[in-house]
């Protein structure tokens, strides 16, 4: 059983550098910014939220160094199928910051994947879309192509029947793709000692003859040497993998949960330790790679980046309400068509709508 | 030209679409090297090769999930599901997933995939093998639901499936696959996905049916026709979206309607006709709306499995009853 934790970088922000020569002194401070910028995003939108200026949306902080870490080592043509915890991820793929703010405020045109990006939407139903991963990386496989798929979930996805088939299938096709788990030990109030008996997550790679690897989910090098080698040979070598990242989920599961009614606050206290920006950013000091002049500086940028992105969602004109007849099919069929002149026709005489 | 059954029209579409579109491939249980167990995909794998004819494991919500993955990914899958009664194991995806994904990525992603799959009792089967329940996917916006009577609509219709570029559940009648043949064009056409077809004109009653109930309702017209009725018969061939127009167009002309699905009665396809006619045409009608349907009822096995399912003579008793009301 391969359940040993990787880890590169540790809480003290202590590194052996001859585990990261691959990493340059330029992709380490992206992934530093990104972090930075995730963590931004996510407490301006909770803010946003409690002054009912957002909707229900999942915390991703203390899981920023296993977003950027997963999504850094994805090349062209690779493909990402999110869950919903996963906003760094998508930022770190290029996503828009302004988007994921209209989708979580209740705006469908939030929903804006570029055509020159392989990324499935978010998917909030728990598991289904590791399925969904598999079909993409087996489609890759049938076209010849060199590419992969990576999903990510959470430990709760783990218990599903989707995460079984797709683990198997994945293993019987020999379909290029990763499986990251997101190990945040909780499944809104469950925790992942009743989500699951086996002690770890990875383990389970063993039950479909597939990779397991076990990572130490707040250390941004581990993740991201851990997501390559094992994106690299799904793409070259056919070999699926199953890759569990040790994290904590800092905040309540949504702005619509109280994680105070089932979580002792000391076990936060005791994760706060191991905060994966924290330590990333003590490295980088120690490594004189960074001043505090140059990060209040940055810190300055990206609260401005965030702040514009808050202003062009806040003033994005509304959604045209016969849009939600839209996408439905890729012609309209004649009974939506009536539908729709129905509704519209409410609205002039000021009833429907 | 040639006399096909309609195991055959279906087998004939998609090895004809499979040779002319290199990204049409086949998935699901048994359809590779046993060619399915009704003969669906039989001679596929040897002419296209295990990587495009998927013995997958037995695994439905899998199955119905890759393909979606490899919709995504530029791949137009068709995946069998062995029965209809073992689609509820991927009704997760189907509903949640398949016929949502065009919305949920604001038509960044269509969703081109056939999921097929025989339906419908009277093959003396075991349970969870003969059920009918197209109406719980003509309630899922985003899908097309297609059921076939005929062994040349099930090749036109399957084909336009394959072509469509939205997800289509496509039932199969399987008390048909191998009742009758008839003459069926070797090459590649069309039946269009939306049009229902009038298998037998007539001026005094119309009876709505599709898949294997439209011999029957076919053989209770011809009963009635001896007694003087001319009944109008229209194969509705598609569940969804439905040709409600081809249905009042006849309602008009005959102001009578029966509707007869094997499915359960209330909260049926039938039920949604009946409405939609009451709000359109309910003053052209001379008598109520009637539906011959299975009971509300588990299908029975084997022994009551006729009691259940609507014969020509129940059909004919309702011809009966909405023509002397």
């Amino acid at each position: 059983m391969k359940s040993e934790l990787i880890q590169i970088l540790d809480e003290k922000g202590k590194c052996d550098v001859s585990l990261i020569e691959g990493i340059s002194d330029q992709e380490i401070m992206k992934m530093y910014r990104l972090m930075n910028l995730t963590r931004l995003w996510n407490d301006k939108a909770l803010s946003l939220q409690r002054q009912g200026r957002m909707g229900t949306l999942a915390s991703v902080r203390g899981q920023e160094a296993s977003n950027i870490g997963m999504a850094l080592p994805l090349q062209s043509g690779d493909w990402f199928v999110p869950a919903f915890r996963e906003y760094g991820a998508m930022f770190a793929l290029g996503y828009s910051l302004r988007d994921q703010y209209l989708y979580w405020g209740g705006d469908e045109r939030g929903v804006n994947i570029p055509e020159n990006m392989n990324m499935a939407p978010i998917c909030i139903t728990v598991g289904a879309h590791l399925c969904h991963a598999v079909g993409i990386a087996m489609a890759a496989k049938l076209k010849g192509e060199k590419s992969m798929a990576l999903s990510s979930s959470g430990d709760g996805s783990t218990s599903q029947g989707d995460f079984h088939e797709s683990l198997n299938m994945a293993a019987v096709y020999k379909a290029p793709v990763v499986f990251v788990i997101q190990n945040n030990h909780w499944a809104i109030s469950v925790p992942f000692e009743k989500q699951t008996a086996t002690a770890t997550i990875a383990e389970k790679a063993a039950a479909y003859a597939i990779e397991g690897a076990r990572v130490d989910g707040n250390d941004v090098f581990a993740v991201y040497q851990t997501v390559k080698k094992y994106a690299d040979m799904a793409r070259n070598e056919f070999r699926p993998a199953l890759i569990e990242l040790v994290t904590y989920r800092m905040g309540d599961h949504t702005t619509a949960d109280d994680a105070s009614r089932y979580r002792e606050s000391e076990l936060v206290r005791e994760w706060e330790k191991r905060d994966p920006i924290e330590r990333l950013k003590k490295f980088i000091m120690a490594e004189k790679k960074w001043t505090a002049a140059k990060d209040k500086k940055m810190m300055d940028e990206l609260t401005a980046e965030v702040d514009t992105a808050v202003k062009e969602y806040e003033n994005f004109d509304s959604p045209d309400p016969s849009s939600m007849f839209t996408y439905i099919y890729n012609e309209m069929p004649w009974h939506l068509k009536e539908q729709m002149a129905e509704f519209e026709s409410g609205a002039e005489e000021g009833g429907e709508r | 030209m040639a006399r096909k059954s309609m195991i055959q029209a279906i087998n004939e579409a998609m090895h004809q679409k499979m040779k002319e579109d290199k990204t049409v491939v086949v998935l699901g249980e048994d359809v590779g090297v046993d060619g399915g167990v009704f003969r669906a995909t039989q001679g596929l794998i040897e002419a296209f090769g295990e990587e495009r004819v998927m013995d997958t494991p037995l695994a439905e919500s899998s199955i119905i999930g890759a393909s979606v993955g490899m919709a995504l990914n530029g791949i137009k899958p068709i995946a069998e599901i062995q029965f209809m009664g073992f689609i509820y194991q991927g009704f997760d995806q189907i509903l949640c997933h398949v016929a949502r994904f065009r919305h949920r990525s604001q038509g960044r992603f269509g969703m081109p995939m056939v999921v097929r799959a025989p339906y419908g009792a009277g093959v003396r089967a075991l349970e969870h093998h003969s059920e009918s329940t197209e109406a719980h996917f003509a309630h899922i916006p985003g899908l097309k639901v297609v059921i076939p009577a005929t062994p040349v609509d099930a090749k036109g219709l399957l084909i336009s499936a394959i072509e469509d570029p939205d997800p289509v559940i496509f039932l199969e009648p399987k008390r048909l696959y191998r009742l009758k043949k008839e003459e069926v064009p070797d090459e590649i056409y069309r039946t269009p996905i939306g049009e229902a077809n009038v298998a037998k004109e007539g001026s005094d009653i119309t009876i709505v049916a599709w898949g294997g109930m439209v011999p029957i309702a076919l053989d209770a017209a011809k009963h009635v026709g001896s007694e003087g009725v001319d009944a109008e018969v229209i194969d509705l061939r598609t569940i969804l979206p439905y040709d409600l127009k081809a249905i009042t167009d006849s309602v008009e002309k005959t102001g009578r309607l029966v509707i007869v699905h094997e499915a359960p009665r209330s909260f049926g396809v039938g039920a949604e006709i009946a409405a939609e006619v009451a709000e359109r045409s309910l003053l052209y009608l001379l008598a109520p709306i009637k539906r011959v349907t299975g009971y509300d009822i588990i299908p029975p096995l084997a022994k009551l499995e006729d009691r259940n399912y609507p014969s020509a003579d129940k059909i004919v008793r309702a011809i009966h009853q909405t023509m002397e009301f």
